[in-house]
C-alpha cells in the first residue's frame, strides 16, 4: 500500500465546508436506531465548539426511503426537498447540513437534476408555491453531518480526553471505516476524498489517534440497500453482503468499525448477531463481535462522554471490550437505565455472541 | 533555394518525416523537448507482432536523419504566421523562418492513476504497460517478484467516457497480447489472464499473435471489464470483474496486474497548438483538413501534422503517416508556395 498515492487522490477530492451557521435536518432512521448520535452531534457542535446549528421541528423526511423503493413520483420527492430548502432560507440560512446519507445523496441528485433540467426546477418552484406557499431556494453549501465533524476533527482532537489507542498496549486501535454508498459513490466530487478512497472518516480516525484498516471488501455495501432489506425475500442477500465484508476484514483484526450512514452501523451490527446465532461465527476477540459505531459516538468517546449517554447500549454487539481497550470508565449497572434512571429492561442473552 | 521546414517532435513520426524531407533536398530543422530522441519508442523493449527490438527500429530511424539540424531539449517559445511562412522562436535562443511546419508531437500515455478503482499508485503490485516494458528493458522492478498469477486489463483510459476518452487507442490489445506472451516466457509457471472488452487485432499477423498466445502459451482471455482492485493482507491483489461470456461475476487473486494505459493527446503538442490557436476536436487531437483526403494538413496553410498528433496510431501507421506528410509538404512547397503572386488564391483552392 502506497499511502502517498492515497494522499494524492484525497487532495483532489476536497470540498468547501463552511465553518459555521448551518440549518440541520435529522434522519428518519437514525432518530429511531441511534437517537443519541444526533443529540451528540448537536451537543458537540453547539455547546462544545460553539457553532450555530439551527433546526426546526417543521422539517420532514426527505422522502428518500420511498424514492429508493419506487413508491413516490420524482416530482413529489423534489417538492418535499424544495420545502426543506425553503425552510432553511426562511430561517435565514444558506448552509444545509443533513444527518442522513440517503438524504445527502438524494439532495445531491436533485440539485444536479435541477442543474441539468432547469424546466423541471421551474416546475418544482410552482409545486412548492401551490402546496406550501413557500419561496423556492437552494442551499449555497450542502454538506453531510460527517463532513462537518471531519471539518472539526482537529478541534475535537484538541479537546479529547483520550485517543483511539489501546491503553494496555499503547498501540493505535485498528479501525475499519465504512461510508454509506450514497455519500460519494453517485457523485464522487461531493464527498471528502471521493468514492474509491473516501477520506471523511479516515481523517477523523487519523486525527483521533487510530489506525485505518484497508481490507479488500471495504467498498462493498453494508448489506442494507433498500431493495435488499425492505423486500423480505431479499434479506438473505442483505445478510450475505454483510457476511462477505466481515469475512474480508477478519484477518485484519479490527477493533472498531466507524460509519457515517444510518443503515450501515445498524446492519453491520445486527447481522453480526444473526451470523453468530446461526453459524456460531464471531468476528471480534474471544467470542465478541466488532462494534460498529457512528462517527458521533466515536467523537463522543474520545471527548469523554459517558458511553451510555452516547447510546452505545442500543448496539447489539457489546461495546465493553472496546471501552476497556480505550480505558473508558463506565458503570455496567447503568447500561440499561433510561435518562430518568428508570430500568428499561435488559435484552435476552445471545447464545453465541458475547 | 532550399526551403526551411521545422519539425516539432523527435519521436518516430518526426524522425521519419525528417529523413524523407531531408532526402527530398529540404533544409530540415528538428526540435525535441527531451534530451534524447525516440519518444515512447525509446522506452519500449520489443514491438508487436514480431517481437522486433524497439532499439533496432529507433536506431534505424535516427541513422536515416543524418544531415538534419537537430536541437534537443528545445521547445517553441513563440510562433507567428507571416504572409507565407512561420517565424518561430525556440527556447534555445534560435529563431527559424520556416516555410512549412510539421507538428509530430506524439501522444501522452493515459495517467492510470485516474482510474482510481484499479489502484495504480496505491497498490504496490499494480503496474502499467509502460512499467512492464521498462522491466523487460532493464530487468529490474521490485514490484515484479516471480509472480504466479498475472492479469492484464485492456482499455485503461480508452473507450471509456468516464475517463474522458471515447475512442480506442488501437495499440493496447496487441500490446497486451505481446506482453502476456513475454511475461509467460519470463515466468513460465505463471497463469496469465487478459481482461478485455473486444479484441481489436486488425493488423497483419496480429490475429496470429492472439492465437499463439492461447494455443502455445495458455493465456486466458476473459471478456469483461475489471470493476475494482483491492489488496490483501499479504500484498496480493483481489480483482473483481465480470465474465460476460459466462454471464457471471468473477473474483481473482493475482500477484501482478498490468494496466494497458491508452493514448491521450500530447500536452506539449497542445501547448504548441495553443500558440497558433489550432483547432482540436472533441477527442483532444488536432483537427485535420480532411480525414480522408488530407489527413496530414492542419486547418492552417503551411502547417502539417503527422503521427499520433491526429489520433491513436500503431507504429507502422505512424511511419506511413509521416511519409505521407512529407509528400504533402513537398507538394505544398512545389505547387503552392513558390507562386508568390497567386499564393493566397492557391491556398484557398488547394489547401
Amino acid at each position: 500500500m502506497i499511502y502517498e498515492g492515497k494522499q494524492k487522490i484525497w487532495s483532489e477530492y476536497q470540498k468547501e465546508i463552511p465553518d459555521d451557521h448551518y440549518f440541520y435536518v435529522r434522519s428518519c432512521i437514525r432518530q429511531s436506531f441511534f437517537p443519541a448520535s444526533e443529540a451528540t452531534f448537536l451537543d458537540i457542535t453547539r455547546n462544545v465548539l460553539g457553532k450555530d446549528i439551527f433546526e426546526t421541528e417543521h422539517h420532514t423526511t426527505c422522502g428518500g426511503i420511498a424514492y429508493h423503493s419506487d413508491t413516490i413520483p420524482q416530482e413529489t420527492v423534489m417538492t418535499i426537498i424544495a420545502r426543506q430548502f425553503a425552510l432553511m432560507a426562511k430561517h435565514g440560512y444558506e448552509n444545509y447540513v443533513c444527518s442522513c446519507i440517503t438524504s445527502f445523496g438524494l439532495y445531491c441528485e436533485t440539485m444536479e437534476t435541477w442543474r441539468e433540467y432547469p424546466e423541471l426546477e421551474a416546475k418544482i418552484h410552482e409545486n412548492l408555491w401551490k402546496s406550501c406557499k413557500l419561496e423556492f431556494a437552494k442551499p449555497k453549501f450542502l454538506v453531510h453531518a460527517s463532513d462537518l465533524i471531519y471539518k472539526y476533527r482537529n478541534m475535537i482532537a484538541a479537546q479529547a480526553v483520550r485517543k483511539l489507542v489501546n491503553v494496555h498496549t499503547g498501540e493505535p486501535l485498528k479501525v475499519v471505516e465504512h461510508i454509506g454508498c450514497h455519500y460519494s459513490k453517485m457523485f464522487p466530487s461531493k464527498g471528502v476524498g471521493g468514492a474509491e478512497y473516501p477520506y471523511v472518516l479516515v481523517g477523523m480516525i487519523e486525527a483521533w489517534g487510530g489506525e485505518i484498516v484497508d481490507y479488500p471488501e471495504r467498498r462493498h455495501c453494508c448489506g442494507f440497500g433498500f431493495r435488499q432489506y425492505f423486500i423480505k425475500g431479499n434479506r438473505g442477500y442483505s445478510l450475505s453482503n454483510t457476511h462477505k465484508k466481515f469475512e474480508s476484514m477478519e484477518p485484519f483484526k479490527p477493533d472498531l468499525i466507524i460509519t457515517n450512514c444510518p443503515g450501515c452501523p445498524y446492519f453491520l451490527d445486527r447481522w453480526q448477531y444473526v451470523i453468530a446465532e446461526s453459524t456460531g461465527k464471531t468476528y471480534g476477540q474471544d467470542g465478541h463481535g466488532i462494534p460498529a459505531l457512528t462517527y458521533e459516538e466515536v467523537a463522543g468517546l474520545v471527548m469523554g462522554y459517558d458511553p451510555w449517554d452516547l447510546g452505545l447500549q442500543t448496539h447489539q454487539v457489546g461495546v465493553e471490550p472496546l471501552l476497556d481497550k480505550m480505558g473508558v470508565e463506565y458503570d455496567p449497572a447503568k447500561k440499561y437505565l433510561g435518562k430518568n434512571g428508570k430500568d428499561l429492561g435488559s435484552p435476552s442473552p445471545c447464545a453465541c455472541l458475547k | 533555394m532550399k526551403n526551411n521546414i521545422l519539425i516539432i517532435g523527435g519521436g518516430p513520426a518526426g524522425l521519419e518525416a525528417s529523413a524523407q524531407l531531408q532526402r527530398m533536398g529540404y533544409n530540415v530543422i528538428l526540435i525535441e523537448k527531451d534530451s534524447s530522441l525516440g519518444g515512447h519508442l525509446a522506452k519500449w523493449d520489443r514491438l508487436f507482432p514480431d517481437g522486433v527490438p524497439a532499439d533496432e527500429v529507433l536506431s534505424g530511424l535516427i541513422r536515416s536523419t543524418e544531415g538534419v539540424k537537430l536541437f534537443t531539449e528545445t521547445e517553441i517559445r513563440a510562433i507567428n504566421r507571416l504572409e507565407k511562412s512561420y517565424n518561430v522562436r525556440l527556447t534555445n535562443g534560435i529563431t527559424v523562418l520556416s516555410d512549412a511546419v510539421l507538428i509530430a508531437s506524439g501522444f501522452d500515455l493515459f495517467n492510470a492513476v485516474k482510474k482510481e478503482e484499479y489502484g495504480y499508485g496505491i497498490y504496490d503490485r499494480v503496474i502499467t504497460n509502460a512499467d512492464l516494458e521498462a522491466y523487460f528493458k532493464t530487468g529490474s522492478d521490485k514490484r515484479i517478484d516471480h509472480p504466479k498469477r498475472i492479469g492484464f486489463v485492456h482499455c485503461v483510459g480508452s473507450r471509456d467516457e468516464k475517463s474522458g476518452c471515447r475512442s480506442c487507442s488501437k495499440v493496447c490489445c496487441a500490446t497486451a497480447v505481446k506482453q502476456a506472451i513475454e511475461v509467460k516466457e519470463a515466468f513460465p509457471d505463471a497463469e496469465v489472464f487478459c481482461f478485455y472488452m473486444d479484441l481489436r487485432l486488425f493488423g497483419r499477423h496480429y490475429e496470429d499473435l492472439y492465437l499463439k498466445a492461447q494455443k502455445e502459451y495458455g493465456i486466458r482471455f476473459i471478456r469483461g471489464r475489471v470493476a475494482e482492485v483491492s489488496e490483501n493482507l499479504d500484498g496480493t491483489l483481489i480483482v473483481k470483474a465480470e465474465d460476460t461470456v459466462a454471464s457471471k461475476p468473477l473474483k481473482a487473486t493475482l500477484d501482478l496486474l498490468v494496466l494497458m494505459s491508452g493514448m491521450r493527446p500530447s500536452a506539449s503538442g497542445k501547448a504548441v497548438g495553443d500558440l497558433l490557436e489550432m483547432t482540436v476536436e472533441e477527442d483532444g487531437y488536432f483537427a485535420v483538413r480532411s480525414g480522408i483526403a488530407a489527413g496530414q494538413r492542419s486547418l492552417l496553410p503551411g502547417l502539417f501534422l503527422a503521427g499520433t498528433a491526429t489520433g491513436p496510431k500503431t507504429l507502422p501507421e505512424t511511419l506511413a503517416d509521416a511519409r505521407a506528410a512529407a509528400v504533402e509538404i513537398d507538394r505544398y512547397l512545389t505547387e503552392i508556395f513558390p507562386d508568390a503572386r497567386n499564393y493566397k488564391q492557391l491556398v484557398r483552392e488547394r489547401w
